[in-house]
């Protein structure tokens, strides 16, 4: 087999990419090609990564010019003539090399108040979930995200916004507002119902194009969109 | 954008839609039947119904423009909150003004 010719991300954004060669294996994937270079070639590649089982959602990069988890992609479906072209994930600032700084990734994860807000306390008995009521469905079909960040890099709204929360935290708030359990949907709503929150998607649907779960966060942000002018509507909302 | 410009967004797209097919079937039919424009005027002149449809087709049109623009200006341009604000108004004073002047021109003449 003959050796990939791959072109890494090198520096910070004002970096370039420099060529390595790597020998080409059966079932190999991004991420060995990557981690190859760095125990083979140059100790100094900086890039991120923890479970490489697709569920950590640590090692998302860009591969021939789509965000996608390496651990999960083979190289044998993105080759393209013999060559790789790999990068950091676009719209997120450049720590070093390969790894990003998710910082505001998961700060628009809060200010989308991403965070479960207990309804009751330990003291209580637990409460019963009926799984086939249609806000637990809804829940269930958005909430396996991994956080990695491969919607927000492939968002347009995100670059030309980048105040912006993207899809991904959007998505959570989506499972929030359909589970019974959680007790901050009041607040929720308003912070996704503001300036940059739901109503700034423009539906291009590159989310659920590149999601590596198959999830729809369109899908949940168009479901916040009526979430949110029902309760204008309602009042509850100015 | 806020939640109360997106509802008026979505709310005169709803409108927009059956009144542009009524449009395009004004101008299928006129043109069929090859109609001069005396014979047009003299449908359009006094009558509500016709100033009613076309001054609610301007200012729906003239609504949604002016919020779709103020969308556009805010993520490929600088402008800050003010700025947008005066944009989205002055398009739509401008595309309310200029169609209404259309549409008193076939009524009111």
């Amino acid at each position: 087999m003959p050796d990939i010719e791959v072109s890494l991300w090198r520096g910070k954004a004002d970096g370039r990419y420099q060529v390595y060669r790597v020998p080409q294996r059966d079932n190999q994937t991004v991420l060995d090609v990557v981690t190859w270079v760095q125990r083979h070639a140059d100790p100094s590649l900086a890039y991120r990564f923890a479970c490489r089982v697709g569920m950590c959602g640590s090692c998302a990069m860009t591969v021939n010019g789509r965000p996608r988890w390496t651990c999960r992609t083979h190289t044998a479906k993105v080759i393209v003539a013999g060559k790789l072209e790999i990068g950091p994930l676009a719209n997120l600032p450049i720590i070093k090399d390969l790894a990003c700084d998710l910082t505001p990734f998961f700060e628009k994860w809060q200010r989308a108040k991403g965070r479960f807000e207990p309804r009751l306390t330990r003291r209580d008995a637990a409460q019963r979930v009926i799984p086939t009521t249609p806000a637990r469905l809804a829940a269930d079909a958005a909430i396996e995200c991994i956080n990695c960040a491969v919607c927000y890099a492939a968002c347009d709204t995100v670059k030309w916004n980048p105040g912006y929360l993207g899809p991904a935290a959007l998505n959570r708030a989506w499972t929030l507002l359909n589970d019974e359990r959680d007790a901050g949907n009041r607040q929720r709503l308003a912070a996704i119902a503001a300036v940059g929150g739901c109503h700034a998607c423009h539906s291009h649907q590159s989310c659920q194009q590149h999601c590596p779960n198959h999830l729809n966060p369109t899908a949940s942000i168009a479901g916040l969109k009526r979430a949110t002018m029902a309760a204008y509507i309602r009042g509850e909302l100015e | 954008m806020n939640l109360r410009l997106y509802i008026l967004q979505r709310a005169t797209a709803a409108l927009l839609a059956p009144l542009v097919l009524m449009h395009l079937s004004v101008i299928l039919y006129a043109s069929g039947h090859d109609l001069s424009a005396a014979a047009i005027l003299g449908r359009t002149r006094g009558s509500v119904l016709w100033g009613g449809f076309y001054g609610l087709f301007v200012v729906a049109a003239a609504t949604h423009a002016a919020i779709g623009l103020r969308v556009i200006a805010a993520e490929w341009t600088g402008l800050g909150r003010r700025g947008l604000e005066a944009l989205m108004w002055a398009a739509f004073v401008l595309l309310a003004g200029l169609g209404l002047l259309a549409v008193a021109a076939v009524v009111l003449a």
